[in-house]
């Protein structure tokens, strides 16, 4: 019963990787990184419920009678190309924080900022 | 036919196996990217034809072999550029050769 | 690992074979989308703002064990609760019984699409894609909040000697694109117009028509492509896709039904979806293509920004 919750399990481990580099990294374009793999990590979860067993794509065609669900997969369609217009805000405001702070690393751009004040 | 298609696609995936052991053994970027160029191309080349020979369906084949063709213009330009890339960034070779080859600037 | 290269690398790789994965599990539509947009544009995007941030990583000076400890109890909690979690792949999961089932059925008498996926996105879901849309845009209009520059005109004279100096050394690389290129937009096209009928749709269509004009861009440089496509001209055009979805719930608001309701958009209730699914679709791929082409060309205007400049634009 319990070997047949192995794609959660994966699901887990892939966020908990994601979730680590983001705490545990100071460098920010490796935190846009661990959020990118966490995002991928719940588009798994999201289609791997939607898999039945013997269905296929869901586009309807001659003699088929399964279908996967294709509820899951809309929202994870646009859930993607958001995913990355949101990466593409963060990665602009990194580069903004290279150019005033000099620096993208957590503990120098904190330095700074109690300098300044 | 079965027999023919299976054969291509056996090629296929050996050729993209040597050439995976190829990235990893050879000692210098140039001579990976030789190995992986090479290979890569012809493997993909390989499993393609392999498929529209066994594909039941006319549009199917049209679509296999489009891609067949743009994969054939593709890769090697990629390996090209890859090498041009190291090339004119005087990506030192392994061996001790004299340096007029790598650092000309004609590419 | 400290080179941020491998790393950007190493995540297009795991992208594409997240893309693999969901052609797996049957899901066509995603797999196509994650395959352009994550191997393609999202590795490019992480490139160009590597060159700008810096490609190494500093190394940190304390233990990450807190982080470690957090870890471990977070994914533990979690693991306890997928425990309740129907069966992977089982077919009496509380998911596939209340909402899709209807979809799956009634969708080709209702709406006449052969891909089901289309025709939840366009037509029984079309506010949240309309959501979508608008986030996509506002992401662009972050993205030139912050970093767009005002070009000074003296940067597009040269052009022509640039281009002639540059083109012995990218040759082959140009003449190839150069045949390329129209097959990769004529590729969007179809991906977007034959978006009923098999995997595709607005979203994918216009990620590759974008990617299009990335390897112009990269191969022919910013001044070149600025000139083949204006920044005023694409910003209308990623407004007039939303505007286009917009007006499609209006007409259909106008004609007596409720917000995007596409059978009052024309005599037969089937035409008028077909009509509704195809303008939205459209609305969609033109907003999605312009804004990847806004967030590239500011990235890539960004790397001659200087701080003691006059004529920038914060």
């Amino acid at each position: 019963m319990l070997i047949g919750l192995y794609n959660y399990w994966v699901v887990v481990v892939l966020m908990m990787v994601g979730f680590y580099i983001v705490i545990a990294h100071g460098n920010l374009i490796k935190k846009i990184v661990g959020l990118s793999i966490f995002q991928t990590s719940v588009f798994i979860f999201y289609i791997s419920t939607a898999n039945v067993d013997g269905g296929t794509a869901p586009i309807l065609a001659e003699g088929i009678e399964q279908y996967s669900n294709p509820l899951p997969h809309v929202l994870i369609l646009t859930a993607i190309v958001v995913g990355i217009a949101t990466t593409a805000l963060g990665l602009a405001l990194a580069v903004r924080i290279k150019e005033t702070y000099g620096s993208v690393e957590e503990l120098e751009i904190q330095n700074k900022d109690n300098q300044d004040c | 036919m079965q027999v023919i298609s299976a054969l291509f696609l056996l090629i296929g995936s050996f050729l993209c196996l040597s050439g995976g052991i190829g990235i990893l053994r050879f000692p210098d970027f140039y001579t990976r990217m030789h190995a992986v160029g090479v290979t890569d191309t012809l493997a993909t080349a390989m499993i393609l034809i392999g498929l529209i020979l066994i594909s039941s369906d006319f549009l199917v084949d049209v679509k296999l072999v489009i891609i067949l063709l743009m994969t054939l213009f593709i890769s090697p330009t990629a390996s090209h550029a890859l090498a041009n890339a190291a090339l004119h960034n005087d990506l030192a070779k392994k061996d001790k050769k004299s340096n007029d080859e790598v650092t000309s600037s004609n590419s | 690992m400290k080179d941020l290269l491998a790393v950007v690398m190493l995540l297009g790789i795991y992208s594409l074979l997240s893309a693999s994965f969901f052609v797996t599990m049957d899901a066509v539509d995603v797999a196509f989308t994650e395959a352009a947009v994550g191997a393609g544009v999202s590795t490019l995007l992480m490139l160009v703002a590597i060159t700008m941030t810096g490609r190494k990583e500093h190394p940190t000076r304390h233990k990450p064990l807190l982080a470690i400890v957090v870890v471990i109890i977070t994914g533990s909690l979690l693991i306890y609760g997928t425990l309740d979690m129907p069966r992977f792949g089982l077919a009496e999961a509380p998911i596939h019984q209340h909402v899709a089932p209807r979809y799956i059925n009634d969708s080709m008498q209702e709406i006449g699409v052969p891909n089901i996926v289309t025709s939840v996105l366009a037509s029984y879901r079309a506010f949240d894609t309309f959501g979508e849309v608008v986030v996509i845009f506002t992401a662009g209009m972050g993205v030139l909040a912050l970093l767009s520059m005002v070009r000074r005109s003296e940067d597009t004279e040269n052009i022509d000697s640039n281009n002639y100096s540059m083109h012995e050394q990218h040759l082959i690389l140009r003449i190839v694109s150069k045949m390329l290129i129209p097959f990769i937009l004529m590729f969007a096209f179809y991906v977007q117009f034959h978006g009923d009928f098999g995997p595709g749709g607005g979203f994918q269509a216009g990620v590759i028509f974008a990617s299009a004009i990335f390897l112009y861009t990269m191969l022919f440089g910013m001044n070149t492509a600025r000139r083949v496509i204006n920044q005023a001209f694409i910003q209308i055009l990623a407004a007039t896709g939303v505007l286009l979805y917009g007006s499609v719930g209006v007409v259909s608001l106008l004609n007596g039904k409720s917000f995007f309701d596409y059978s009052a958009l024309a005599s037969d209730p089937i035409a008028g979806q077909h009509l509704g699914i195809l303008l939205i679709e459209l609305g969609v791929g033109i907003t999605v293509a312009a804004v990847m082409i806004i967030i590239f060309f500011n990235f890539a205007d960004r790397r001659n920004y200087s701080p003691n400049k006059d004529s920038e634009n914060s």
